[in-house]
């Protein structure tokens, strides 16, 4: 299904107002991530705002498909789609790994309902992702599973048991998304520990493959709607993105890996992000208009 | 208990015998419960339930760190999965797995750890899961079983299965003596007094509750009156248990085939020390790993038979501490 110019803008929009939450959490307690957070902004615009059955005001509804993200150190984009799309108070994203918060530094799904698991320990994600689904298929239940993982957690052994698993009991109700942003934290994973080539070792394993820019609004939306449609199959959408997009000092430097920005940092990294949310509100307008 | 408890001919029985038992009986009872087998159906006796149950058996092949996972995953859609596999490698080789994707997100896993002890066939350290207790003793949230015979091993699988949280059971591979009968009480957190004494205590879990039982019996014929607990909830333990044991026979003896560090021992010490510390003797694998070998001789060599309790308990009992006279103070 096209996807009209004002959503996709919408969509935008909002992928800039939460990477300012990104940046306003990390400064505010003073540690965190900010490249995978940043890169997974349009990523997680689409999964709350157009893609994912939910009902935030009912987080436990049983027929809402199930998140889950494995690579949890990027949780500060999760929270602030979370909050945005009404899960909790924009506020309480201000309390981000701070003492007696609900939002851990990586997520626990027993403090915040809507977190579908705990991730941190990297490559634990998609195997739950997998037992859902197979509880799913055998209740003949609706819902869908979206797995998102990092590049960087393809060096886990575990990750390869269930990538494999998947592939084999053709789990047509599983999709995920890969953050393939190149950088893990020692440096590139190409340099580090090199995955390539990712698209042909899924195929393998008999997965279907949608490679995209992880930027581009439609094609994340043009990809989720089409692993919908692959029924015989487990779908991986690797998006290409950028580690810390938005923010021109940290785009592509794996040193903004895990750290956050100064206040000072921070303030340069806002009004870099204002003038784009300035950007695509005006065409937002000009969109309204019908020009 | 059954009659005559030291038969020569006793009825002798694997307790992994118990868990394919109960696991079928849950099959039946509980439409929620799931298996999952680490390419180790057959000899984690799992073998007819994936037969009748097609559809909530869960073939993981040999990745048990993606099986505890899944196992996750479906807990959290409303399922009860049971995890099978040898002790050596769930919860050996899944155990960050068992720590963040069970425990600390609060799945209502039960893993089952079969072959734990020195008894597998001859398949030496790599398979002797020894130190199985204390890894999983020592997870907010878990609970550890380790049930004395098939009977008891049946009856904690199916409590394991009505308790909502993550439970580890360990059982073992060989035959042991079947003592307990249908009758006899099992509840998670409570431990069961075999006999009565006023000299020591022996508390046992496991394949060793039966040769403490002897061993009670020897000392009982060189006049000590032994009181032997079985204490198959190692955690939750049973403070309560412990504590009247310490106070009515002022010395403890805890016997385990698992290491001295970290098992039943310490968990019998750890109340102990905080509540009635009395002289307390720890019956286990002393800090060293195992090998290929015949039962009888493994349990021999490794310090884990009546002979061995028997000698513990003296131990306890002569540190029991003495008035100016030298006279023993009960």
């Amino acid at each position: 299904m096209a996807i009209p110019d004002l959503e996709v803008l919408e969509l935008e929009a909002m992928a800039n107002t939460m990477r300012q939450d990104i940046i306003r959490m990390l400064v505010s307690v003073g540690s965190g991530h900010a490249g995978g957070p940043l890169g997974m902004a349009e990523v997680f615009a689409v999964l709350y705002f157009r893609i994912l059955k939910k009902d935030p005001k009912n987080p436990f509804w049983s027929e809402r498909d199930r998140l889950i993200l494995s690579n949890g150190h990027i949780c500060a984009v999760s929270y602030a789609a979370m909050a945005r799309a009404g899960y909790f108070p924009v506020e309480e994203l201000l309390t981000y790994r701070k003492i007696n918060s609900r939002l851990q530094g990586h997520p626990h799904n027993r403090s915040l309902p809507g977190l579908e698991n705990t991730g941190g320990t990297l490559g634990q994600g998609l195997s739950q992702a997998v037992g859902r689904c197979i509880a799913g298929r055998l209740d003949g239940k609706k819902y869908r599973v979206y797995c998102v993982m990092s590049d960087g957690e393809h060096d886990e052994g575990q990750t390869w048991e269930a990538l494999m698993w998947a592939g084999n009991h053709k789990l047509g109700n599983l999709t995920t998304l890969v953050d393939r942003n190149n950088i893990q934290i020692d440096g590139h994973t190409e340099d580090i520990f090199p995955l390539e080539p990712l698209k042909d070792k899924y195929e393998a394993i008999k997965w279907h493959v949608i490679e995209i820019d992880g930027h581009n609004v439609r094609e994340i939306v043009a990809a989720c709607e089409e692993a919908q449609h692959i029924y015989e199959k487990p779908t991986a959408i690797i998006c290409h993105t950028v580690p810390g997009k938005g923010v021109s000092y940290m785009e592509n430097n794996y040193e903004w890996h895990g750290k956050a920005p100064t206040k000072e940092q921070g303030e340069v990294a806002l009004a870099e992000l204002r003038a784009e949310g300035d950007r695509i509100q005006k065409e937002m307008l000009r969109a309204k208009r019908g020009f | 208990m059954v009659e005559p408890l030291f038969d020569k001919d006793i009825k002798k029985a694997p307790t992994r015998d118990g868990y394919g038992e109960a696991i079928m009986e849950l099959g039946q009872t509980n439409p929620d419960v799931f298996v999952l087998s680490g390419d180790l159906t057959e000899s984690t006796r799992t073998l007819k339930f994936s037969k009748k149950y097609p559809d909530r058996f869960i073939e993981s092949g040999v990745a048990e760190q993606n099986m505890v996972g899944m196992a996750a995953g479906l807990a959290f859609e409303g399922k009860i999965p049971f995890v099978s596999s040898f002790a050596a490698f769930s919860p050996g080789r899944n155990w960050d797995q068992i720590r963040v994707s069970i425990c600390y997100s609060q799945a209502n896993v039960k893993i089952a750890g079969s072959h734990a002890g020195l008894l597998t066939g001859g398949d030496g350290a790599t398979h002797q899961a020894l130190e199985d207790i204390a890894i999983t003793r020592c997870l907010p949230s878990m609970v550890v079983l380790a049930p004395c015979d098939k009977v008891e091993t049946k009856k904690a699988t199916i409590a394991a299965a009505q308790y909502i949280g993550p439970v580890y059971i360990r059982f073992a591979r060989d035959k042991t003596p079947v003592f307990t009968t249908d009758n006899t009480p099992f509840e998670i957190g409570k431990a069961l007094m075999l006999r009565d004494g006023a000299d020591a205590t022996i508390i046992a879990c496991g394949t060793m509750v039966y040769p403490s039982l002897e061993a009670s019996e020897k000392l009982s014929k060189e006049g000590y009156l032994i009181r032997v607990i079985n204490s198959p909830s190692i955690k939750p333990i049973d403070i309560d248990a412990i504590i009247a044991a310490a106070k009515d026979t002022g010395a403890i003896v805890t016997a385990e085939e698992h290491q001295v560090y970290g098992g039943l021992g310490g968990a019998v010490a750890e109340v102990l020390t905080t509540s009635f510390p009395v002289p307390q003797e720890i019956v286990g694998v002393m800090d060293t790993f195992g090998e290929s070998g015949e039962p009888k001789e493994l349990w021999e060599k490794y310090g884990l038979t009546a002979e061995h309790i028997v000698s513990a308990t003296k131990k306890a009992m002569e540190r029991k501490p003495r008035g100016p006279k030298g006279e023993r103070a009960s």
